[in-house]
């Protein structure tokens, strides 16, 4: 009960923070809707009408985890920066159950992003959105960005040692859009980067929004989102502790 | 003697405090290893919708993301010496303003161009898409003349950056401008006349129409007119950043805002 607690506590304070922040929210959602105005042109222009959904929705999940890539790798040394890092690690909880909320709130400002490349696809193309699977849609989206948010806790995690953590990520976000299909179908890449592609979360988040917009199996994806979703939680806990108490031994928590 | 003392030597000192003593933790993912995924997405992004050549987009995005460091790094040279509390006792100085802003700019432009050939080379290697060997010096010139450009352009941020304390939201907007407006991606015949038209008042549409007439075979003096273009526009930013940061200094010094900004 108490950790359920701090998690919860935790995403909402993280997420009242992250909704203030200029940066987060300015770039976060226009960026998004930039590069689905370029892929709106480019797939127009290439007579490829129909995918403008696709850029749409694929716009905003590449808002999500740009939002990801960048905030949450940087969440570690953020907390250093304001001081609060050994606070936060000598709380009575796990530092994982203090560390995943925020990760999970950081990605949950992907939802400007979402509503905002939504309504200027619709406002300005004209494009609609179906919701085939209206329901499935409605999960959908909370458990994309749950799992990307969780992505970005893993990826944070191998990355804890680095002092330019953010940096790194930042350098991660047009390689996760492209082996996500974001934009494009992976059938576009070369058949040995697929597995690739099947173990990043953002790719099953993206066909499931796809398929419940436009009609599939959107529920199959959700389930493979959520089961990475866990599997990069897993491997996220198993890191922290270990780098937690590399950093004590080493007394290094404020220094690395 | 001083004023040439200021532009190089400070010129100098900045860049190296911007890449935090030139980290290669944060210049290789930066500066080498996101602008070459740009390119690769936009170019396979490309290939899905049937639009144009790899070729286009490698020289589009390459140029374009001479823009990055032109952009963030004259803004980051102002903003940096507010949030290291050097703003104040810099603006202090009797220095030569434009020796000191200037000085800035020198190398964040070749740091421009650095990173657009890296770009360039890193993502015609990866999508095997090659350029006469005679085309490579002409191509060159218009790297470094865009990157003049954008750094110009960057001078305005700079100075907004003066005044704005999230002055890095309104960069990345200018970014994302460039982006869609230039031709980068888009040729600029498929955009809406009135984008055209703004592209036409931007650094990079001329120098990327210079640079993709020399891929296709147009020597340097048919490309003069374009270059000399955006030369013009990269001097016009620079000299309306430059009078605009003067008037903010003096507002900030008036109004008592220079931290707070």
């Amino acid at each position: 009960m108490r950790i359920l607690r701090v998690l919860g506590v935790g995403w909402l304070l993280h997420f009242k923070i992250i909704s203030r922040s200029p940066f987060a929210i300015g770039v976060g959602a226009t960026w998004p809707i930039v590069n689905a105005t370029i892929a709106y042109f480019m797939y127009r222009a290439g007579s490829h009408p129909q995918t403008l959904l696709y850029a749409s929705l694929g716009s905003a999940v590449a808002g999500i985890w740009s939002i990801a890539a960048i905030d949450v790798t940087g969440a570690v040394q953020r907390q250093r920066w304001w001081g609060t890092l050994e606070l936060l690690v000598g709380a009575p909880v796990p530092f994982a159950v203090v560390l995943l909320p925020m990760a999970l709130a950081i990605a949950s400002a992907g939802i400007y992003a979402l509503a905002t490349t939504l309504l200027w696809g619709r406002l300005v193309y004209g494009i609609p959105l179906p919701l085939e699977h209206a329901v499935a849609f409605v999960v959908a989206v909370p458990v994309t960005i749950a799992s990307i948010g969780v992505l970005g806790f893993a990826l944070s995690m191998v990355l804890m040692r680095f002092r330019t953590a953010s940096h790194i990520g930042n350098s991660l976000e047009y390689p996760v859009w492209i082996a996500s299909g974001l934009l494009f179908p992976i059938a576009v890449l070369p058949a040995w980067s697929h597995p690739i592609s099947w173990a990043l979360a953002p790719t099953w988040g993206m066909r499931a929004l796809l398929h419940s917009a436009l009609g599939g199996r959107p529920w199959h994806d959700i389930a493979l989102c959520a089961g990475l979703a866990a599997v990069y939680a897993a491997a996220g806990i198993a890191l922290v502790d270990r780098f937690i108490d590399a950093a004590r031994r080493r007394a290094t928590l404020s220094l690395t | 003697m001083i004023s040439l003392r200021v532009f190089f030597v400070g010129g100098l000192i900045s860049y190296r405090a911007l890449f935090n003593w030139l980290n290669p933790w944060i210049f290789f993912p930066t500066l080498v290893v996101a602008p070459i995924f740009q390119v690769l997405f936009f170019a396979l992004l490309g290939r899905a919708a049937g639009l144009e050549s790899d070729r286009f987009y490698v020289i589009g995005n390459a140029l374009q993301i001479a823009a990055l460091p032109g952009l963030f790094a004259m803004s980051f040279t102002i903003t940096g010496e507010r949030y290291s509390q050097t703003l104040a006792p810099l603006l202090a100085t009797p220095a030569n303003r434009a020796a000191l802003f200037l000085g800035r700019a020198l190398p964040v432009t070749a740091n421009a161009a650095f990173v657009c050939v890296v770009s360039f080379v890193g993502s015609a290697l990866l999508l095997h898409v090659t350029f006469p060997s005679s085309t490579l010096l002409p191509l060159a010139v218009a790297i470094v003349v865009t990157s003049l450009s954008c750094t110009g352009f960057g001078f305005l941020g700079g100075a907004i950056g003066l005044r704005v304390r999230d002055s890095i939201v309104l960069i990345n907007l200018l970014d994302a401008v460039l982006l869609v407006f230039c031709g980068v991606n888009i040729p600029l015949d498929e955009l809406p006349e009135w984008m055209s038209q703004v592209a036409q008042g931007l650094p990079v549409t001329h120098g990327l129409e210079a640079a993709r007439r020399i891929a296709d075979g147009a020597r340097l003096g048919e490309v003069r007119g374009l270059l000399l273009a955006e030369l013009a526009i990269g001097a016009a930013y620079a000299a309306s950043g430059y009078v605009l940061l003067r008037y903010l200094e003096r507002e900030s010094r008036r109004l008592g805002t220079l931290e707070t900004a």
